[in-house]
């Protein structure tokens, strides 16, 4: 399997003519630095795995802009009631105490590769040997017409979850009987592909259990088909008969606009109102990678997919939501997956660890109503064109109630094993 | 044997609510030593009691969707498909002089070896259970007529002794038999690993997913092929097991292997 030249920068490695080129503070701890940016499920992976693998032989800084993390998986069975808000909060204590990370709590403002320092927004500055830029999204408000930060505070997007996962909620609660909810979804690429309808699900499951039967859900989809749309409608047509309605553009004509002051989605076919309008916008890779010149046209980061270098700098990887990663879904799976492959090389760059080929792989489970969960995964192998997939699954239609639960059941194993292999303990 | 079907029962459910003891585990693969206990443990739970009841009579006549390939009986010949003379303790993909693909060649070198189990599941789902499998037949879905077909095969593969080109090479093997004598890399399976702890906790902790660490080397492996086989059906591992080769296997087996659960 092809590596790709991973020689060179180990200038860094200890020797005393090697030392005179390193930069005063790195010469000061004498140990090469790995810098992550984002502390999601990319960067805390990634973060935890070079602390761990690479004990004292390496410095690894954690920046973050927020003190604690909520993960949006999951987030959507905190808004049906299967979760407490807190059950998917985590904190960074674990990995400064237990695996030695610096966490700076602070947000990254700018990256200089030529000096190979990040720079804090008080204006300190973070030296690197290597970074990892893990910032997950950032959404394109306006594309959506009459959207924008201010108005997701009437029409939540939590798509980054948090405060607006918890607005989102209490809107969700608010709903009367016969009051409609409206969701303008996401065109692609976007994270986490069956989010929106798993969503919608959880929508239905509270409306159903309250017994809000005269409301209904719609959903505005710019795109004609979405990820597990078999399973989703048949679980609709089973569980919430009548509640649920999905317009592709080829029925509603297109998205026009939307108005937060009267809670208006219009289309080239009709105006929708909502009591409730869930507006997820386009997404591009965080601020970060753009301002640090690690995009592309697409707005997201192009990778080396064997290493999950950036394509514009050796330097530095990108990892997760942020990155074009080929077949491999924007999803949480995903990020720790890449993060693996990154923090390997990363060892292997600064401390001669052993590298050994890139795998990656992702799994996705969606519940849609209480205990019938479906789920849809793939290996994945790198090639010079893309990550590629090289084999995949997906639950099937008619499956019977039994395996329905075990899958739901496995989602909540995966939950406590992905959240342990980010946080650590 | 009654708790172990249980055990290995279903699509596992069982064994992701409430993984079994370690012990059970081992007592398990103790037993009965060999490829038929493997085999037998694996499938029972969904593929019951063998070929009982399975009535030779009506299997011959079921056997003629098979004619056109396979040939049976004293001085049967290679045709479309393999002879299928001396079948049962024959290690899949063995004889001499026929083209098998290489998916079931390397089965056979894995050890897998046809008996009334491993027939069973192969005929249910021929491109299931042989992932590239070269026999373009749809499979059997109704259990009773395998079960007679079965009994069919049973019936002539005793009248005929296998030829001597026929003689069970691996028939002694175990599933995973090569990945259970390599020397497994324990720094590669660290690397390996971490693909699997994102759902198997490393502390040992099982909530909705089984713990895997700590497990003698064989059982760890033989799970494993079971997988990648398919004879323990679940989607998940099928899919993680799939491109797993023995080096990995092993591997993996070495580095869970030394873990202790906390
Ligand atoms: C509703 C919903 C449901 C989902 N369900 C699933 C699921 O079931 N399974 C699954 O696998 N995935 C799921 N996902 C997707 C998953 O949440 C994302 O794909 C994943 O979080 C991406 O990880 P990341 O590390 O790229 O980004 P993130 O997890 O978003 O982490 C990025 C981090 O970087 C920080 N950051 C950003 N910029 C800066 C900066 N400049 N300085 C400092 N810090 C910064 C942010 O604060 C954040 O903590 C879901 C997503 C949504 C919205
Ligand atoms: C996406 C989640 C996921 C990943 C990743 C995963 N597994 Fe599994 N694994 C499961 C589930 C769920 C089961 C239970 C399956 C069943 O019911 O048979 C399981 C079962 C097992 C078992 C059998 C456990 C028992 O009690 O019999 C072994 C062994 C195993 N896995 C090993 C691995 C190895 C090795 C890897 C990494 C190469 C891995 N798994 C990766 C979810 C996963
Ligand atoms: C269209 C032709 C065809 C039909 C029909 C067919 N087979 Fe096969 N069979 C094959 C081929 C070809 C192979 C070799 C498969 C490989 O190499 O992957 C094979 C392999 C086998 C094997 C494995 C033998 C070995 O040496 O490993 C068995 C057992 C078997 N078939 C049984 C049956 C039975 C029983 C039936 C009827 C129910 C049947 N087959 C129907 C073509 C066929």
């Amino acid at each position: 399997m092809p590596q790709l030249t991973r020689r060179g920068f180990s200038v860094l490695a200890g020797a005393s003519a090697a030392t005179l080129a390193m930069p005063y503070y790195a010469r000061a701890q004498g140990k090469p630095k790995a810098v992550v940016i984002g502390g999601g499920a990319g960067g805390g992976t990634a973060a935890r795995y070079m602390a761990k693998d690479a004990g004292d032989e390496m410095d690894v800084t954690l920046i973050e802009a927020n003190a604690m993390y909520t993960t949006c998986f999951f987030s959507n069975l905190y808004l049906g009631g299967f979760r407490t808000f807190e059950s998917i909060t985590h904190g960074y204590d674990t990995l400064a105490s237990n695996y030695g990370i610096t966490v700076v709590n602070a947000m990254a403002d700018m990256v200089d590769r030529d000096a190979k320092t990040v720079a804090l927004a008080d204006g300190s500055k973070v030296p690197y040997d290597r970074l990892i830029v893990a910032p997950g999204i950032d959404l394109i408000y306006d594309s959506v017409p009459g959207y924008s930060e201010a108005a997701a505070e009437i029409m939540p997007h939590s798509w980054k979850a948090g405060p607006q996962t918890q607005l989102l909620k209490a809107k969700l609660d608010a709903i009367e009987n016969g009051q409609q909810i409206v969701m303008v979804a996401p065109p692609n690429p976007y994270r986490c592909p069956p989010g929106p309808y798993e969503r919608v699900s959880m929508f239905a499951h509270m409306l159903k259990s309250k017994g809000l039967n005269d409301s209904k859900i719609v959903i505005i989809d710019p795109k004609p088909k979405f990820s597990k749309q078999a399973l989703f409608q048949e679980g609709w047509d089973k569980h919430y008969p009548g509640m649920i309605e999905w317009y592709g553009p080829d029925v509603h004509g297109g998205i026009v606009g939307v108005d937060p002051s009267t809670g208006e989605v219009e289309t080239d076919l009709d105006i929708f109102t909502g009591d409730l309008v869930n507006v997820i916008p386009a997404q591009k890779a965080g601020m970060i990678a753009a301002k640090a010149g690690l995009t592309n046209d697409s707005g997201f980061c192009p990778i080396d997919p064997y290493s999950m270098r950036s394509k514009m700098d050796e330097n530095i990887f990108v990892l997760g939501d942020a990155c074009i990663a080929g077949d491999m879904p924007k999803s949480g799976f995903s990020a720790n997956s890449q993060a693996k492959v990154a923090a390997m090389t990363i060892r292997g760059d600064l401390i001669d660890a052993r590298v050994f080929p890139a795998k990656y792989s992702n799994t996705c489970w969606s519940l849609i109503e209480t205990n019938d969960g479906v789920k849809v995964g793939a290996q994945y192998a790198p090639s010079d064109e893309k990550i590629a997939s090289t084999s995949k699954f997906i639950s099937q239609t008619g499956e019977d109630a039994a395996v329905r639960q075990a899958t739901y059941e496995e989602s909540i194993g995966w939950y406590e094993g992905i959240t342990t292999d980010i946080f650590g303990a | 044997m009654g708790e172990v079907h249980r055990g290995k029962g279903g699509p596992g459910r069982d064994a992701c609510r409430t993984p079994r003891a370690r012990g059970d585990r081992s007592r398990a693969s103790a037993n009965g030593a060999g490829l038929a206990a493997a085999f037998l443990m694996a499938i029972a739970g969904t593929h019951g009691a063998a070929a009982e009841g399975g009535d030779p009579g009506k299997g011959e006549k079921l056997y003629r969707s098979c004619k056109s390939c396979h040939e049976i009986g004293a001085n049967a010949r290679n045709g479309v498909g393999p002879h299928l003379d001396g079948l049962f303790g024959r290690a899949a993909g063995s004889l001499e002089g026929f083209k098998y693909s290489s998916a079931m060649k390397e089965l056979g070198r894995n050890g897998l070896v046809w008996n009334e189990f491993t027939l069973d599941v192969y005929l249910e789902k021929p491109r299931e259970f042989v992932p590239g499998t070269r026999m373009s037949f749809r499979g059997m879905r109704d259990r009773d007529d395998r079960l007679h077909v079965i009994a069919y095969l049973k019936a002539l593969s005793v009248n005929a002794p296998a030829g001597p080109e026929a003689a069970p090479v691996l028939a002694r093997a175990e599933m995973g038999a090569v990945a259970m004598q390599l020397d497994g890399d324990a720094a590669y399976g660290e690397y390996l690993s971490s693909e699997c702890v994102t759902c198997h906790q490393m502390s040992g902790r099982a909530d909705g997913i089984p713990s895997i660490v700590g497990w003698p080397k064989d059982s760890f492996i033989r799970a494993l092929f079971e997988y990648k086989t398919n004879i323990r059906s679940h989607q998940v591992m099928q899919n993680m097991t799939v491109n797993l080769g023995n080096e990995e296997i092993a591997a993996l087996a070495a580095y869970f292997g030394a873990l202790d659960p906390q």
